[in-house]
């Protein structure tokens, strides 16, 4: 018995551990207190919110995040706007549709349905833009970098004057949270950039802080589920051991055996 | 297999049991005689079982929705996430099941190590589990290439290019399998094709490995041969079904832990970016299952020798019950041997762990001195021990140690339970 448990919880250490040691041979990332993490961890309702204004006012105008709908926006467990508001914001974005019976494309006001209005039409045309860079989708981002959201959020405040001894191209700059250390993306965002609604001081920190936990949501749209599942599934299956164990002790204290 | 005289109560169960005698076997499987003395390491077996079967239900309800094409297959695994009911929950449950599989089968590897299960007269048991193991390998591999991010099509790139180590066809053997002349989506179509095909391999398999098992019994933790029914033993039901249900709950809780509130600390990051031949990741990995393999791979500087050797590697535990000279089973009653079991476990640890680091300097060294260490154990150590080692006095029964008949049969017990 004990030893099960000690076996389980040294694989699950070594596991961790192990997945983790990318991650440690790099610098220390900021921190910040996620109100996603935990065992009942939920998005900030107003800082998803605040967050899909600067993605939509800064980001957006390079990268893309084509695996989200607008209808997202107004879905439980997300900024959850009302419909009426994200019908509103659907509708401020010009979507290409069509061919109509005449064989034409045509622009119409966004619905629902629409999938996030993409920058650029195709992958060269933002090379093409920026650079030779391509800015990565936005969709699933916070998933495909080591870091997680902590890297992120590190990487939009670390920029930095380049150390004398770093020579940096045009078109590069110097950020100490980036692979490298070089970056073709120009620091996107400086203290009162965007108007935040709700009178929140848009500080680089609260921005950085707001757009990542909007990452987060986009990258796990399902978290907020995810979490009360959690805890009801292994609430339950604990429940469910502890009455097995002991209709296991009873059965098998019907022989001279233990268990 | 005492019951063959089984019968049937009513007439319509004697009527159908005449004709196919469904009825019998399920009474052997709830009669069969086991050894009431086996401790938890054997309840992985069932664990198992739980594993493959919740693979195969997840994975088929996950290709009901996945289209295995080079163009959508990611953005198809993303409407999975995002749009299917729950589709999250069963995919995270299947990716991480299959981390969770190997972590059970590993265990189950490693208990049949330690308590000689692969013995006489369990030898096509074990290496029927060895099949199950490579095709569980193959599934796997093939499963991670599905999401088609970068370490999919780039670890598919480095796996099936193993093969032009083959001289002379080794090229060609690698265009035939990639469908092309590079990974692309001919080499996934086929991926899925062949991934949804081997679970089922290995059901069949499984039916088979629990088949020869059912024919000597199973073997326990004092590791002899005990009469069957007989004081030794227990029934399956209630006995040993109540107690795997008993491991397979705690086991569940951990798995459930990962699927809930770490449900991609196991994947590589690289895969949620979709796959680019254009841009190589900074470090290649497999899974973490694979990786004590790999580092035996990489351990070697020639590239045909290095397939040999990973190859080998798993190979040479098939012939295992030949390379282990000792008569004893289990190692409680082997001081030396089981010395040595807990060098390997630490040896296959330090694989895996040089396996995640990039292959060079100090990690190449260890890499090196490990997988050597590797073969020594099983080509050199086992086979001179059985003949060397001074085993420990073995008891007549299993009841013997418990009622203590016999002076040194404490000993052995107090070992015994060192080790639950």
């Amino acid at each position: 018995m004990k030893s099960l448990f000690k076996l389980f919880s040294i694989i699950i250490i070594i596991i961790t551990s192990n997945s983790y040691s990318f991650a440690a041979e790099k610098v220390e990332y900021l921190k910040t207190d996620w109100s996603f993490k935990g065992l009942f961890g939920k998005f900030d309702r107003a800082s998803l919110q605040r967050g899909y204004q600067v993605y939509t006012e800064v980001c957006a105008s390079c990268h893309s995040m084509k695996y989200l709908s607008y209808r997202n926006l107004a879905e439980p467990g997300g900024p959850e706007f009302s419909e009426v508001q994200a019908k509103a914001i659907a509708a401020s974005f010009e979507v290409t549709d069509g061919p109509n019976s005449d064989g034409e494309m045509f622009t119409r006001p966004g619905k629902l349905s629409d999938k996030f209005v993409m920058p650029y039409d195709n992958v060269k045309a933002a090379q093409a833009a920026n650079g030779g860079a391509y800015p990565p989708d936005m969709s699933v981002l916070v998933k495909a970098r080591g870091g997680g959201v902590d890297y992120i959020y590190s990487l939009l405040q670390g920029y930095e004057e380049a150390p004398s001894n770093v020579s940096l191209d045009d078109g590069v700059y110097y950020n100490k949270y980036m692979y490298g250390n070089k970056i073709r993306m120009a620091a996107p965002l400086s203290d009162g950039l965007v108007e935040y609604g709700d009178g929140t001081n848009a500080t680089v920190e609260q921005m950085s802080k707001d757009v990542t936990t909007f990452l987060m949501w986009s990258a796990e749209p399902h978290l907020e589920a995810r979490h009360q599942m959690g805890f009801k599934a292994i609430v339950y299956l604990i429940i469910l051991t502890v009455l097995v164990y002991f209709s296991m002790k009873r059965i098998w204290s019907r022989v001279e055996s233990e268990v | 297999m005492s019951d063959h005289d089984y019968r049937p109560k009513s007439r319509a169960g004697q009527w159908f049991n005449d004709r196919l005698p469904l009825l019998t076997l399920a009474n052997h499987l709830t009669d069969y005689p086991t050894p009431k003395n086996l401790n938890y390491w054997w309840t992985f077996g069932g664990i198992l079982t739980f594993c493959l079967i919740t693979q195969i239900v997840t994975g088929l309800t996950l290709a009901m929705h996945y289209i295995a094409h080079a163009d959508m297959a990611f953005e198809s695994v993303e409407h999975i996430m995002r749009d299917v009911n729950y589709g999250w929950l069963i995919r995270y449950i299947h990716a991480n099941g299959a981390s969770m599989f190997f972590l059970a089968v590993y265990i189950h590897i490693f208990r049949s190590l330690f308590y000689g299960s692969y013995k006489s007269p369990r030898e096509i048991i074990w290496i029927l589990g060895i099949i199950i193991y490579l095709l569980m390998m193959a599934a796997a591999f093939m499963g991670y290439v599905l999401p088609w991010g970068q370490m999919s099509f780039w670890g598919a790139t480095v796996i099936t290019n193993l093969f032009s180590a083959i001289p002379l066809v080794g090229e060609g053997i690698v265009t035939w399998l990639w469908g092309g002349y590079s990974v692309d989506n001919p080499t996934l179509t086929r991926f899925f094709t062949l991934h949804y095909l081997i679970p089922f391999l290995i059901l069949g398999l499984v039916v088979l490995h629990i088949w020869a098992l059912h024919v000597p019994g199973n073997n326990n933790p004092v590791g002899i041969d005990i009469k069957k029914p007989s004081k030794d033993t227990v029934p399956f039901h209630p006995y040993i079904v109540i107690k795997d249900g008993f491991a397979l709950l705690m086991f569940m809780i951990v798995f459930a832990f990962f699927v809930f509130y770490a449900p991609n600390i196991l994947g590589h990051a690289d895969n949620y970016i979709e796959a680019n031949p254009m841009v190589t990741p900074a470090h290649i990995v497999p899974e973490w299952y694979l990786l004590p393999f790999y580092a035996i791979l990489r351990s070697v500087p020639d590239k045909l020798l290095g397939v040999v050797a990973m190859l080998s590697a798993i190979l040479i535990l098939a012939v295992l019950p030949w390379l282990d000279t000792s008569k004893i089973r289990s190692a409680v009653f082997r001081p030396l041997y089981k010395q040595f079991y807990w060098i390997l476990v630490v040896d296959v640890l330090i694989l895996g762990y040089v396996g995640a680091m990039p292959a060079e300097g100090l990690y190449l060294l260890i890499a090196r001195v490990a997988t050597a260490y590797y073969f020594l154990h099983f080509l050199v150590i086992l086979p001179v021990l059985g003949f060397k080692e001074k085993t420990l006095p073995v008891p007549l029964s299993i009841t013997e140690p418990v009622l203590g008949g016999s002076p040194n049969l404490a000993a052995a017990r107090n070992k015994e339970s060192k080790i639950e």
